[in-house]
């Protein structure tokens, strides 16, 4: 790449051609205050213009994040013009912003606030009226704000870009311009995902999960048998939000916090993704044998469960009626270890900690219940469990390192903990259906063509003389370019995994903010390595786990003897363990 | 609401018609506006379709400019211009006396469905300022007073013809 030279504030710099000005005064060692851009530019409107700078020879400011360098520019942040500019620009925003921070569950993460205070903004400086403001809470999974909202853009850029979807958008016109789904409609009544990738680029509160911690307080209140399961990509991030390095695994201090915060039971959502292996190569191998596996497609995102009913409904037959794990152990839990125990299933609370925020919408299924008692009762993300560790007055840094509890379903292997990351479902159905097909296990165990960050990964397997194509995808823009195979009848896999947010749960919707503004301990490129940081974290407890294979997780061969009639796909496991999807789903509900 | 048969293959065809055009939106919108009128969710959904984007791009579009309108416009639509030059000549008293009259809010339409009133920031009227159009026929320098002949003129139109 060729060098020019640049000079910021006098000073001379080369950086690299092409770079925008925020970019290259990055590299250079400043910078400069931005509300709009978001991973290096990737999402970019111009619309803040909280980043103007003054170069010489230009007309007027320039705003950093799409003006470019050029041999020679010069450059001046420190500019008294455009240090004014840059307070009267936030002063503005901030003259339409309704300040109750105290309520506000983005306080400590607001990048709006810390702007503000870095630019030394009055907020009382311009007042008048504001903008008419919407508030949706109809739907399970997400809350829309718009009296937080300050029109940058991210969010409708992630939705388009990252997700290919495109369900936020600019409305209105002028002093009336909101962003919302069309007609200011509710996340519910229009063909939103609820993925929540939105919620991880919101500079504000504007768009947040929908908090049920207060559903988990009633349920203590009530006397209910609150029993606990975290997902796998959970203990890969919650140490971040106790200022710890993204990439430091919280599994031992995790569990021992849960054990602090009053649950009957913490176990973990593994043993469900055992199952859901044992399960879904179950079917996976039955169909491939009777030649209807072109391709399967695996379940366990919620958010592409939505994805595929709303927009490819004729493609659902392919879909594995695997429940996703989470539920399956709710199932579990409220059928087999009740009665194992005498509890009645009708008193018990199942929580479920999830990387997630569409996993509040699937337990609201009624697919995702038994007998009207729904599988799961609650469902947190990680960023509520880290307020209920706070809230509760523990200190991260003083926990020990404790063990899931070990009852009847405590067990789990290394294949359930890399579900966590994108491929990890697919490596341990494989280490499952190689068992299931060729009567051997597979050895080495590891399978790297699945592992790693690309869109679209491709591999082809051969079991005794069986050819099986695979691929692994994430986020709903690579999903897209399958099914659009699949519909064009050029799809040649037979097993395909796909996960709704871009690298996995591990960058699921419901994960810690990721903002190099509140995290000055991390390296410059944080935006682009958290994602492998967090599933190193799983693939280590995977390569650490005595066991790696769910078909040999003893909990789950208990399981299966005691209860599921002692084989896979039994009809007890149908009952219990799978579901069914809604091919008739309206795109705009009135 | 679903689209009749007819209406669906129109808008189709109008969205081809500028299939090769870089940016095809607001030719199809513009176009899709003159057939029928108003643009509906259901239409954009289908313009969503046919050009590849997202629906949210499209009522976007829609809810900007003033051109289009989500619902049925009037058989006469009634532009009073209040840009700057109108405004200070009193097309603000214009625009409000017509608002009396028919009993509607600039943007809405009259329960008959015979007339809509829009208030227009300059038709680039100035020097007639000032102006109101109807159905794009234009009216220089309205006075408040003139304003009941006018709809009377049109709804003497309307009695004729019926």
């Amino acid at each position: 790449m060729a060098l020019v030279n640049i000079y910021i504030e006098g000073k001379h710099y080369q950086v690299e051609e092409g770079l925008t000005i925020l970019q290259a005064a990055k590299a250079c060692g400043y910078k400069i205050p931005s509300l709009c851009t978001w991973r290096n530019g990737e999402c970019s409107l111009a619309s803040c213009r909280v980043c103007l700078v003054a170069v010489k020879g230009a007309r007027g400011l320039v705003p950093a994040c799409v003006g470019r360098v050029n041999e020679g520019i010069e450059i001046s942040i420190s500019d008294p013009k455009a240090v004014k500019a840059r307070r009267t620009n936030v002063e503005l925003l901030l003259s339409n912003h309704y300040f109750d921070c105290k309520s506000c569950k983005k306080n400590g993460h607001c990048e709006l606030l810390e702007v503000a205070n870095t630019v030394g903004a009055r907020p009382e400086m311009y007042q008048g009226a504001k903008t008419p403001t919407t508030k949706d809470e109809l739907a399970p999974a997400l809350i829309r704000d718009t009296s937080k909202c300050i029109l940058c853009g991210r969010c409708i850029e992630a939705c388009k870009k990252a997700q290919g979807i495109g369900i936020l958008g600019f409305e209105n016109r002028g002093f009336n311009t909101i962003v919302a789904p069309v007609q200011n409609r509710s996340f519910n009544n229009v063909p939103c995902i609820q993925c929540g990738q939105c919620t991880l680029v919101c500079p504000t509160g504007a768009l947040m999960e929908h908090n049920e911690i207060d559903k988990l307080d009633k349920a203590f209140e009530e006397g209910k048998i609150v029993i606990v399961q975290t997902a796998p990509a959970v203990r890969a991030a919650i140490a971040e939000e106790f200022g710890e390095k993204i990439g430091t695994a919280g599994t031992g201090k995790m569990v021992a916090a849960l054990h602090r915060l009053g649950f009957y039971r913490v176990f973990d959502t593994n043993f469900g993704a055992d199952l859901t292996i044992t399960e879904e190569a179950n079917e996976f191998v039955e169909r491939f044998l009777k030649g209807d596996a072109n391709p399967m497609l695996t379940s366990c995102s919620p958010g592409w469960i939505n994805y595929i009913e709303y927009y490819y409904p004729e493609l659902i037959s392919h879909l594995s009626s695997c429940k996703s794990p989470h539920e399956m152990v709710g199932a579990i839990i409220k059928s087999y270890y009740a009665e194992k125990h005498g509890l009645d299933r009708n008193n018990i609370c199942v929580v479920s900690i999830m990387p997630c925020v569409a996993k509040k919408f699937e337990k609201e299924r009624p697919q995702n219940s038994v007998d009207g008692v729904q599988d799961v009762d609650v469902v947190l993300t990680t960023r509520e469990l880290a307020q209920l560790i706070k809230r509760s007055g523990i200190i991260w840094n003083k926990l020990p390192d404790e063990e899931f509890d070990d009852d009847l379903i405590g067990d789990y292997t290394g294949a359930g903990v890399i579900f966590g990351a994108t491929g990890g479902v697919m490596e341990a159905a494989i280490r499952t259906a190689h068992y299931l097909v060729t009567g051997k296990e597979m050895e080495p165990i590891e399978f790297e063509p699945v592992r790693g960050l690309k869109g679209i990964k491709e591999a082809t397997l051969n079991l005794d003389g069986k050819v099986i194509k695979v691929a692994v995808c994430s986020g709903m823009r690579n999903a897209k370019v399958i099914l659009d195979s699949m519909k064009a009848g050029t799809c040649e896999y037979n097993f395909v995994e796909v996960m709704g947010c871009p690298g996995g749960c591990v960058n699921g919707g419901g994960q810690p903010y990721v903002n190099p503004a509140f995290l000055p301990n991390e390296d410059d490129d944080i935006l682009d390595t958290y994602i492998a940081k967090r599933a190193s974290v799983l693939y280590k407890e995977d390569e650490n786990r005595p066991i790696r294979r769910s078909h040999l997780n003893p909990d789950i061969i208990k399981l299966y003897n005691d209860y599921l009639e002692g084989k896979y796909g039994s009809h007890r496991a149908h009952e219990l363990l799978h579901t069914t999807y809604n091919s008739n789903r309206e795109k705009y509900k009135d | 609401m679903h689209l009749r048969k007819d209406a669906l293959e129109k808008i189709i065809s109008i969205c081809a018609r500028y299939k090769d055009e870089p940016s095809p939106l607001m030719l199809v919108l513009s176009d899709v506006q003159k057939e029928y009128g108003y643009i509906p969710l259901e239409v954009q959904e289908v313009i969503a379709k046919e050009l590849n984007l997202p629906v949210s791009d499209i009522y976007g579009v829609v809810t900007f400019y003033s051109f289009f309108s989500l619902t049925p416009k009037g058989k006469y639509v009634i532009g009073c211009c209040i840009g700057t030059a109108c405004y200070v000549k009193g097309g603000q008293l214009v625009l409000d006396k017509f608002s009396d009259l028919l009993k509607i809010k600039p943007g809405q339409t009259t329960e008959d469905g015979l007339f809509t009133l829009d208030a227009l920031r300059c038709i680039g009227a100035c020097g007639i300022a000032p102006a109101i159009t109807i159905n794009g026929k234009v009216y220089p320098k309205v006075e408040v007073k003139q304003v009941e002949g006018i709809i009377n003129e049109y709804r003497a139109l309307e009695q004729k013809g019926a």
